[in-house]
């Protein structure tokens, strides 16, 4: 019943915020800190309270049009200013331009002597004047806990607390108080009794040596807000506060396509290539080479004008220059020309967040088309596993929305790669190539295969993937009678079948040879039988035509002799009608 | 200002309170027991004047601040224990 109250009131009067300007902050409060509320920011000594404060009412002044009035018990005006200039606030010019106001309340215990009542009516006459010389919409009290070490009568104290912020409110002004965390309670003296809209609790931890701020929204009355601990981090440019992953998976897909510079892996890949915005992962074991897939990739995109950003955590650029050019690589042509940069650091240089920051910021400089990791197995070394995939998952994440290609190379150390995923981003990723050693008869060979592709039809095969002075190449693997043939053993086979064909063909032309004397040596015989069966003819010809002759010869001879005996002519030209 | 006014006192006030009424009577019955004629008591109501509350580093209300003699000094309260005001001041040893 009370829970349907609470919430139909916030339904019917959404909560004004105020934006931090803090990258980051607006998107786990939802739109930033309470209006015309106090938020108290408490945490323990070096965690950033006082940093975190000064941004907001710098923000606010700088980029909202807000002026704020800083009201600091600790540090002097000066030096709160030279601490702040190393991220890059310029405190005095702004309280120049009457954009915010800087007010140091020092409480000396030894100069002040207590006799009877009093109130802190003083100090609500000084910030009371202090906002309204500027028109302050922000206020900072940091750090207001000491006056409990200035003061000595705490009754006074904590109902003039009470009062203040009660007051902070009618005043209408956004403020923050940070606070000191004490022993098992978030404040050592209890402020969050009184400041009870946004509680905000800031820590410093060392992990592995690596040392990594976090934040929390502890509370925020009336408002959804994130609820994990995020890293953030202090940089020049102020904080960051990085949310684990953004919030939406709405991004635009590009059909675009952008060739991998290796011509047979394209073909690979459906014949054109990664998709623009895409992010590919290339695993494989210690000298697979990973990184001159990525090189590789990274000259196809700047040959076409592309920009490319290569992060290398391993080598130094040099290096990777001088490597490249011995398999016919030149990127220092592409360097010269400012197409690529190479950007180097050692993972252990500082923590995950750091380097996250350090790559977004390069990429919102540098604006790349292509982005490579290399590698970012090496990132472990400044984080443990389920941070580098949190921030990978950022990272891509980043990267798609801005339609970035980014490809990572991942060491991997087990053998038995497929199941084992590399960092756990092998999920997150588009396109998965391997590349693994295949051993067999005394050597090593490389193997490449496409594990996965999204959106495209691509190669089921393993190539055989070769680096030589002229450069990558994949060469179909030699499918032999006892299996997979590679290396050596795939030459072999090779220079084997090419005598074969030679010794084939040799035998094929002795053949052909053969048969034509064959058929010469038959036309031979058949042209002495014929002229054999000619003279049989001819001779049996004669026969016949000698007995023609011999009848021809006896009838005449036959007829003179009837016409000379009876001289019946008629009758004899009858008798030889008959015979015919 | 004439150099026998040793005393150079101001109390800090807001408005006319029970306070600051009772902070100023006070005051003036110790000097007048003790300093007499060699003091000045400077009244300053932050009400109308509040620019000045950080010149003096005033918090508290009412605040009694010695700016002569060297070292500045601060009394803040009404000034009701007489001891404590005294000793504050130095104008009896502790």
């Amino acid at each position: 019943m009370s829970k349907k109250e609470i919430k139909h009131t916030v339904h019917n009067k959404p909560l004004e915020k105020t934006p931090t300007g803090i990258t980051g902050l607006d998107e786990i409060t939802a739109g930033g800190l309470p209006q015309g509320r106090p938020t108290l920011l408490c945490g323990s000594a070096g965690c950033g309270k006082t940093l975190m404060a000064i941004d907001f009412i710098v923000k606010g002044a700088t980029l909202y049009n807000e002026p704020g009035v800083i009201m600091v018990f600790e540090e002097s005006a000066q030096e709160l200013s030279t601490n702040v200039a190393s991220l890059g606030f310029d405190l005095d010019k702004l309280q120049a331009d009457r954009k915010i106001k800087i007010d140091q309340v020092r409480i000396e215990r030894s100069e002040i002597e207590e006799t009877g009542e009093y109130d802190l009516e003083g100090l609500f006459i000084r910030l009371g004047y202090a906002i309204d010389s500027i028109k302050a919409k922000r206020v900072v009290l940091d750090t207001i806990e000491n006056l409990f070490s200035g003061l000595t009568n705490e009754g006074v104290l904590r109902s003039e607390l009470r009062r203040l912020f009660h007051w902070l409110k009618d005043k209408g002004v956004t403020s923050i108080i940070t606070a000191e965390r004490g022993a098992g309670t978030l404040t050592r003296h209890g402020l969050e009794e009184y400041v009870s809209d946004c509680v905000i609790l800031l820590d410093h931890r060392v992990i592995d040596q690596v040392s990594t701020r976090r934040l929390r929204i502890v509370k925020y009355r009336g408002s959804t807000h994130g609820t994990n601990e995020y890293p953030f981090l202090i940089d020049e440019d102020g904080i960051s506060v990085l949310p684990i992953t953004s919030l939406s998976l709405d991004k635009h897909a590009p059909t675009e396509r952008i060739l991998s510079g290796i011509p047979a892996l394209d073909k690979m890949l459906g014949g054109q290539g990664f998709y623009k915005g895409s992010s590919i992962l290339v695993s494989g074991t210690a000298g697979t080479g990973k990184t001159s897939i990525a090189a590789y990739f990274a000259n196809a995109a700047c040959s076409k004008g592309n920009r490319c950003l290569y992060f290398a955590f391993e080598e130094s650029p040099k290096q990777i220059i001088r490597n490249m050019k011995s398999i016919n690589l030149d990127l220092d042509k592409h360097v010269k020309k400012g197409l690529l940069q190479f950007h180097a650091s050692r993972p252990t240089l500082h923590g995950l967040e750091m380097h996250l920051v350090a790559i977004y910021k390069l990429i919102r400089t540098f604006k790349p088309e292509v982005v490579i990791l290399d590698p970012v197995t090496n990132l472990v070394t400044a984080g443990v596993m389920s941070d580098v995939k949190a921030m990978l998952i950022r990272l891509i994440d980043f990267l798609q929305t801005e339609q970035i290609t980014v490809l990572f190379t991942a060491l991997t150390l087990s053998a038995v790669v497929s199941e084992q995923t590399d960092e756990g981003i092998s999920s997150l990723v588009d396109t998965w190539l391997l590349v693994r050693d295949i051993e067999a008869n005394g050597e090593r060979n490389r193997g490449l295969y496409v594990i996965k592709s999204r959106g495209m039809k691509h190669s089921n095969q393993v190539r055989e993937f070769i680096i030589t002075d002229e450069g990558l190449d994949l060469v179909d693997v030699y499918l032999g009678p006892d299996g997979i043939l590679i290396g050596s053993a795939r030459m072999a086979q090779q220079i084997n079948e090419q005598t074969g064909v030679a010794l084939r063909d040799y035998a094929v032309s002795a053949k052909d040879r053969e048969v034509t004397r064959r058929r010469k040596v038959l036309e031979a015989k058949i042209a002495g039988l014929q002229t054999e069966f000619e003279s049989v003819e001819e001779e049996l010809n004669k026969i016949y035509l000698q007995d023609e002759l011999k009848k021809q010869i006896a009838d005449k001879a036959r007829q003179e002799v009837l016409n000379l005996r009876s001289g019946d002519a008629n009758r004899v030209m009858k008798v030889r009608r008959n015979k015919k | 200002m004439t150099a026998e006014k040793k005393w150079e006192l101001r109390l800090y006030v807001a408005g006319r309170t029970e306070k600051s009424v009772m902070a100023l009577s006070n005051l003036k019955k110790y000097c007048e027991e003790h300093l007499k004629g060699q003091y000045r008591i400077e009244v300053i109501d932050l009400m109308e004047k509040p620019q000045l509350a950080e010149g003096d580093q005033i918090l508290a209300v009412p605040t009694l601040v010695r700016k002569v003699p060297q070292p500045m000094r601060k009394i803040i309260g009404d000034l009701s224990d007489k001891e404590k005001v005294l000793v504050g001041l130095n104008i009896i040893p502790a």
